[in-house]
């Protein structure tokens, strides 16, 4: 599959958006984080930006963008008018969070519970945007039942990175929370690596014998193609990578993406010093390269049944 | 409403014979001329005369090699919208753009309130649906709605251009859902077959598989030579023997 750099952009910034929403949410709940005025216009400031910013940037791979807003009508159905419903009524109980945190300098009572039901809605909205892959059986690797626990730990992990980032900054440090930070880390590294061992697993049993119905007069190869020039269908549908470059890409995406956030939060957290706040924001550009780079290997590696009719054998 | 409405009666749909289509092209020639400037109008081309000419078009025509060696053979393969009976390229558009019609189970698309996200292509498993970029919006086959419905075209031409266009008689229009109809008394007398049945989206269009080779009764299996004629040496017997001769020459 084609990967709109959009779509990466989007699902990259608002993931990690909704995320440290969640956790900033959480630990005024449940951690008694001060309502901190510059923690809050920092922290729900830039929750905002991250998830309207890739809001925006959605709309920029549309035909016709000025018509976005008939998207939120056909919620009965289509997992991505669920999931336009859900990023907008999220901005609800995420208003009046901020609203009592930087407003009255309350998060707790009253705002602690819009402040959970925030949280509830951000896991919402990223569970629909992962959805809306894993309905298409068109698409073996996405018609997968771990596709959209991975988009939610993805956007857990990338916004604790951030969140804790920003609790340093500001002189908010939580012991407590950098170790489920870390967790939640491993827990997505797992959760990708069993992804990927279930997409590999997959049988290919789909060929272009049994897409044509020709199969059972022998092997079907393509003869003559119906244009001299890639379509439409070729081109959006037709983007594949190597199987060797898939592997490299792969090892890039645990490796930065995990494995060194994963080391440099665990030795802020084992050996405070002088390096914790370089350490954290190195951190958190690996996730977030990590969490991009895993996007655009999600759609690279993702196969369309129809390429069964330009000549690939199996899907 | 992208919701999928109650099963239509009325199933109309194409029946393809890839036993006479000769991939001669002048299906979707024909589509192309025909919806460029109809319902789908239009369907835009990208850099036409230049090194990387493409466009939307709504029927794309395969051409297959089959089978190994001696006993291979050729299938021009068309493919287009098959208009099916549970579409999820309907259930998956976000704006209601995308829809099944209630009373003869026309796959379309509003070209008024399409966004242009692309997620109906996604969800197609037969690449039906191109994306149209000049017009920002998606394209596909409307089964010629414009054409079959047309009260201003003569009878015999209210078939879609494609049908019309088909020198060989390779495509056939009709109600699939009517057991007697001629098209689906053609599926059943052919043994017509769904293309990926798995896949669970019931299409309403049907192929007709290649009929089996013939060579074995064309090819003789052993070389026959004709039994001397036995004359009676009369005197039109030996004329017709000297005019056979002198055309033979």
């Amino acid at each position: 599959m084609h990967p709109a750099y959009s779509v990466i952009l989007f699902t990259t910034a608002s993931g990690a958006g909704y995320g440290l929403l969640f956790w900033l949410a959480i630990l005024s709940v449940f951690d008694n984080l001060p309502a901190d005025l510059t923690l809050g216009m920092a922290g729900l400031g830039l929750a905002f930006a991250l998830i309207s910013g890739g809001l925006l940037s959605s709309t920029a791979h549309l035909g016709r963008p000025e018509r976005a807003w008939r998207a939120f009508s056909q919620w009965r159905t289509s997992w991505l008018s669920r999931e336009g419903i859900a990023a907008v009524a999220t901005f609800v109980p995420f208003g009046l969070f901020a609203f009592g945190w930087i407003m009255l300098g309350q998060n707790q009572g009253i705002f602690g519970f819009v402040a959970l039901i925030a949280a509830a809605m951000s896991i919402i909205t990223v569970w629909c945007t992962g959805m809306i892959y894993q309905s298409l059986p068109t698409i073996r690797a996405w018609h997968q039942p771990l596709v959209s626990p991975v988009y939610v730990a993805l956007s857990l992990a990338s916004g604790g990175v951030l969140a804790l980032t920003l609790l340093r900054l500001f002189g908010h440090e939580s012991e407590d929370f950098g170790w489920v930070v870390v967790t939640f880390l491993a827990a997505s590294l797992l959760l990708k690596r069993v992804y990927w061992s279930f997409i590999d697993a997959a049988p290919r049993d789909r060929t272009s014998g049994t897409a044509t119905g020709l199969g059972r007069f022998g092997r079907v190869r393509p003869l003559e193609a119906p244009h001299t020039q890639a379509n439409f269908v070729m081109r959006e549908m037709g983007y594949a990578i190597a199987r060797k470059h898939a592997a490299k890409l792969r090892m890039i995406v645990q490796l930065i993406g995990f494995v060194v956030p994963f080391l440099a939060l665990v030795l802020t957290l084992t050996a405070a010093g002088p390096l914790t706040l370089p350490l954290t924001i190195l951190g958190l550009l690996a996730v977030m390269f990590g969490v991009a780079l895993e996007r655009w290997l999600f759609f690279a590696e993702a196969q369309h049944v129809v390429t069964l009719y330009y000549g690939a054998e199996a899907a | 409403m992208t919701s999928l409405p109650a099963p239509s009666a009325k199933k109309l749909g194409l029946v393809i014979d890839l036993d006479t289509c000769v991939g001669c092209q002048a299906c979707a020639t024909s589509c192309k001329e025909w919806n460029t400037s109809g319902y789908s109008a239009p369907l835009s081309d990208h850099d036409p005369y230049g090194a990387d000419p493409h466009g939307a078009w709504l029927n794309r025509i395969h051409a297959y090699d089959v089978g190994e060696g001696a006993t291979s053979r050729t299938v021009h393969f068309p493919r287009s919208c098959l208009h099916c009976e549970t579409p999820a390229c309907v259930t998956v558009c976000p704006t209601g753009a995308s829809y099944k019609r209630a009373e003869d189970g026309i796959v379309l698309v509003n070209p008024d309130t399409c966004i242009g996200c692309k997620l109906c292509s996604w969800a197609c498993p037969y690449g039906a649906r191109e994306y149209d970029y000049a017009d920002g919006v998606m394209k596909k086959c409307t089964l010629c709605v414009d054409r079959i419905y047309n009260e201003t075209l003569d009878p015999q031409d209210r078939v879609p251009a494609c049908v019309k266009a088909c020198p060989t008689g390779a495509r056939h229009f009709g109600d699939l859902g009517d057991e007697s109809s001629a098209v689906s008394q053609l599926v059943k007398a052919r043994e017509g077959y769904d293309l990926m049945p798995e896949m669970g989206y019931k299409p309403v269009n049907k192929y007709l598989p290649p009929r089996p080779r013939r060579d074995a009764a064309t090819t003789p299996s052993t070389p026959s030579t004709a039994a001397p004629v036995k004359t009676d040496g009369s005197a039109t017997e030996k004329l017709f023997a000297w005019a056979d001769k002198l055309l033979s020459r």
